[in-house]
């Protein structure tokens, strides 16, 4: 999966991640900068400044609760796949988005916050997620297009991240990226298949393309010029490619394809610019994006509520097994003594 | 670590794969389980979905001693001048080929 630059502020409303005053000590400062200028590595137990941990537990932590969010739109069709081969592979890949979202809390943690906060700040809505699971999966192509363009749009901003500066972040993105190339083939293939298919399976196909490619395109998150704390991000190593040249590449990556597929994009302005050697193309709709953020998309309280409740009705699982792991462990010390 | 809300959680497992016969188990990450049993179950399904594995170590996160990276001066500068542990410290004639 699954990112939106991750460079939102968790505060409703805001659009902007406020930057932290800095009171670090001038030499730790000075040798962190210096490791980080040498492309150096930081590990948990190494001195950072408070700025630095903070930022990338928002990161790490949007980007976990992305994955384990994004479970819920596919799962909604593990039921009604069209065949068992495609319901094995859906239920292979949302399988793998939980464990995404497992490395990254796992991440996460090693700065210093616990699963259960990060969890807590999720459930009651204090933290936010990828925004593109806030809209529906109305039909078996939307799927498809998930894996092909979401997916895809996911790799875009998650394979620079794999030599993000924090090492526990940079080994699970290698990991993820790892299992994530699977995800967008899939995708691709099953759209592949639909295609061949009947005038209105290839009409699906179309639809669910014109509903996803601008949400996107959003993924990559606001224009460079609206984002003004990506050059704190550049600057630690924790983002390595600003978001205009990420969604640059996906736009000259994704064309090509689309046509091999035989589905238009639904941009009139999208068009080969020789001079540049890329793609142009149109304005994407920015307030449309913030409003999704912000809480106000189609899905949001849906997608909300249906997390909680999995939590809410998993919660006797997790005291069980806790009860159980007590219970043995003091049968040992009985059977000691 | 005292707080109500910390005892619920499920306590941390550092996770260690050996990825094929012969080779050594190798730290690839963490994950909560309630018990060690529950923790090589979870480490399965997490760590080795594909095959990744032929056999795992689960290891409780607070059993783990790590040296402080402080301290990393003091602890590992006195290897820092035996240059003569090297091999490469040595000269020796060419015509000795490969030793």
């Amino acid at each position: 999966m699954y990112t939106q630059s991750m460079s939102v502020p968790d505060e409703a409303g805001s659009r902007v991640v406020q930057p932290l005053p800095s009171t670090e000590p001038a030499d730790r400062m000075a040798r962190f900068d210096a490791r980080i200028d040498a492309d150096g590595r930081i590990e948990p137990q190494d001195w950072m400044p408070e700025a630095y941990r903070k930022t990338l537990v928002r990161q790490i932590s949007q980007h976990a609760h992305s994955e384990i969010v994004g479970m819920l739109p596919e799962g909604n069709w593990i039921s009604r796949a069209p065949s068992l081969k495609r319901k094995a592979i859906l239920i292979a890949k949302v399988q793998d988005e939980g464990g995404h979202g497992l490395y990254l809390y796992s991440a996460a943690e090693t700065l210093g916050t616990s699963r259960d906060e990060m969890l807590n700040a999720l459930h009651t809505g204090r933290a936010k997620y990828s925004s593109i699971f806030n809209y529906p999966t109305l039909t078996w192509a939307d799927v498809g297009v998930i894996g092909w363009l979401v997916d895809g749009a996911a790799i875009m901003n998650q394979v620079p991240l794999c030599r993000c500066s924090y090492g526990p972040y940079a080994r699970a993105m290698v990991r993820i990226c790892k299992e994530e190339s699977f995800h967008q083939r899939q995708g691709y293939e099953a759209l592949m298949v639909m295609m061949r298919g009947t005038p209105a399976q290839r009409e699906m196909v179309q639809d669910a393309v014109n509903r996803w490619w601008w949400k996107c395109l959003a993924m990559f998150g606001p224009p460079d010029t609206d984002s003004p704390n990506s050059a704190q991000g550049m600057r630690w190593g924790i983002k390595r490619v600003s978001n205009d040249d990420l969604r640059q590449q996906f736009v000259d990556a994704t064309v090509p394809q689309a046509q091999l597929l035989g589905v238009s994009l639904p941009d009139p302005l999208l068009k080969w610019n020789e001079e540049r050697q890329h793609y142009d193309y149109g304005p994407v709709d920015w307030d449309e994006f913030w409003h999704t953020v912000n809480g106000h998309g189609p899905y949001n309280k849906e997608r909300l509520a249906t997390r909680v409740k999995a939590h809410n009705e998993g919660a006797w699982v997790r005291e069980a097994a806790l009860a159980h792991a007590r219970k043995m462990q003091e049968r040992t010390l009985r059977e000691a003594a | 670590m005292s707080s109500p809300s910390v005892l619920k959680e499920w306590p941390l497992w550092e996770v260690f794969v050996r990825s094929k016969q012969g080779l050594e188990h190798k730290h690839c990450g963490s994950l909560h389980a309630a018990d060690a049993a529950q923790a090589l179950l979870m480490a399965r399904d997490v760590y080795t979905r594909r095959q990744e594995g032929v056999s795992i170590w689960v290891v409780p996160s607070k059993a783990i001693v790590a040296s402080n990276p402080d301290e990393k001066g003091e602890l590992f500068d006195p290897a820092a001048d035996k240059i003569y542990r090297h091999p490469t410290f040595y000269e020796i004639p060419e015509q000795v080929g490969h030793m």
